[in-house]
């Protein structure tokens, strides 16, 4: 249970995913402009990560890692698939992305109306493929840290297009200097948050 | 016909030329910041990386345009995700057998090629509208642009950072760490990617006023 929280925590604030990694940076500059739409986009997020991680994992441990098809029988044991993560990984996602964006449509209409034309984006956001690719490095235990990982990091990405949709909200009526204006101090900006966020480096529950 | 035109056409060069300048994914365009970040912390990987972001999206142009009457319209973004994760697994592997800490360092980054934004919206800009000659072209162009950037940020972060370039000390070289020049240990740390690149923004428009945003 404390690691759970341990990575749940870690997955937020130590190594978020726009300030550690970058990841995910296209849409969050894009998207930035207004919190509303952020809060939007930052859900979607949260929602498909916490998706796609669990069925990746299974993916991973069951199918693609070195020996992971030795339950189909022996003459498996030494099938190697990992090479092919990527373009399973990246199939997953597409496909997941589109399931989800059916099952918005049809249980939960005023959150499609919503995300609308977030989800079908989100297949190419950088921070979703990448949850998958670390969630295969940290090659956790079982399933529920996956899955705790994949809410995490969402978390993280929302809370920081949140900030930074504030931020840029904000600094409308601010003198920026004219070359600045826009994307340069939407970068220094995020360059400042993640600072900010170093300072949770070190923390352990 | 204007199938006729000279392999390197002005039309040809330009497109190839304009993304290292006024229309630069990166700090104009806005695309392709994802993985770009994070492996600029020294020159080595970031050539890597330019180089193997230059090999896929001229690729992946060339091929999505040599395809473009026969992708039907709705499936297309698949289509050019499997084009691309094929060929960033090939990248993936080749890193792998040559250059193996290379590959270590950009870990899961030679992966998120496959996200990176400038090959979407290359394909989905040019590729798909364009004969396959200029889209090569415009990939390469494209793909250049992006690694400039990159090896931009890479040195100046290797410099201040480690206070070497490509490995070589130069600080220590010249001497500087006798007289009391520290090294910015803070310049490795993912913020100041952020940072550096939001200086080359602002000289970037400073010096071509015509990018600057309106309020």
């Amino acid at each position: 249970m404390e690691n759970v929280i341990n990575i749940f925590v870690k997955s937020i604030f130590i190594e978020n995913m726009v300030f550690a990694y970058f990841l995910g940076m296209c849409s969050y500059l894009a998207v930035s402009k207004s919190v509303k739409t952020a809060t939007g986009l930052g859900i979607a997020v949260i929602f498909v990560l916490g998706i796609t991680l669990p069925v990746n994992y299974l993916l991973e441990n069951f199918v693609l890692q070195d020996g992971a098809l030795a339950w189909l029988g022996p003459q498996f044991a030494n099938v190697d698939l990992s090479f092919l993560s990527f373009i399973m990984f990246i199939a997953v996602i597409a496909s997941m992305v589109q399931l989800v964006e059916m099952i918005v449509e049809k249980f939960a209409p005023t959150l499609y109306a919503n995300l609308g034309i977030f989800l079908p984006l989100i297949a190419v956001n950088c921070a979703i493929l990448g949850g998958s690719l670390f969630m295969q490095q940290k090659q956790f235990i079982n399933i529920g840290e996956a899955t705790v990982y994949g809410l995490g990091s969402g978390l993280g990405w929302f809370l920081a297009i949140i900030g930074i949709a504030a931020i840029r909200e904000k600094i409308k009526y601010s003198n920026v200097p004219a070359p600045l204006r826009g994307l340069g101090i939407a970068f220094i900006i995020t360059g400042l948050m993640g600072m900010a966020f170093m300072g949770f480096s070190g923390i352990k529950l | 016909m204007s199938d006729r035109e000279h392999l390197f056409s002005r039309k040809n060069l330009d497109l190839l030329k304009n993304p290292l300048g006024p229309s630069n994914p990166i700090t104009v365009q806005v695309l392709g910041i994802c993985s770009a970040l994070a492996v600029t912390a020294q020159i080595k990987p970031a050539v890597v990386m330019s180089i193997s972001v230059v090999i896929v999206t001229a690729l992946a142009n060339l091929i999505i345009s040599l395809l473009r009457n026969t992708i039907p319209n709705r499936i297309r973004i698949i289509v050019q995700l499997v084009v691309i994760a094929s060929l960033v697994i090939l990248v993936d592997q080749v890193l792998k057998a040559f250059v193996y800490d290379v590959s270590k360092q950009l870990s899961v980054f030679v992966g998120l090629i496959i996200t990176n934004c400038i090959i979407m919206g290359r394909l989905e800009a040019f590729a798909l509208a364009n004969k396959p000659w200029p889209s090569f072209l415009d990939g390469l162009g494209n793909g250049a642009g992006y690694g400039l950037i990159l090896i931009i940020v890479a040195f100046f972060r290797e410099l201040l950072g480690s206070g070497s370039v490509l490995g070589y000390n130069v600080v220590e070289k010249i001497g500087l760490d006798k007289i009391g020049y520290e090294n910015n240990g803070l310049m490795v740390l993912s913020p100041m990617a952020l940072i550096t690149v939001g200086i080359i923004i602002w000289i970037h428009r400073s010096r071509d006023r015509s990018l600057i945003e309106d309020k």
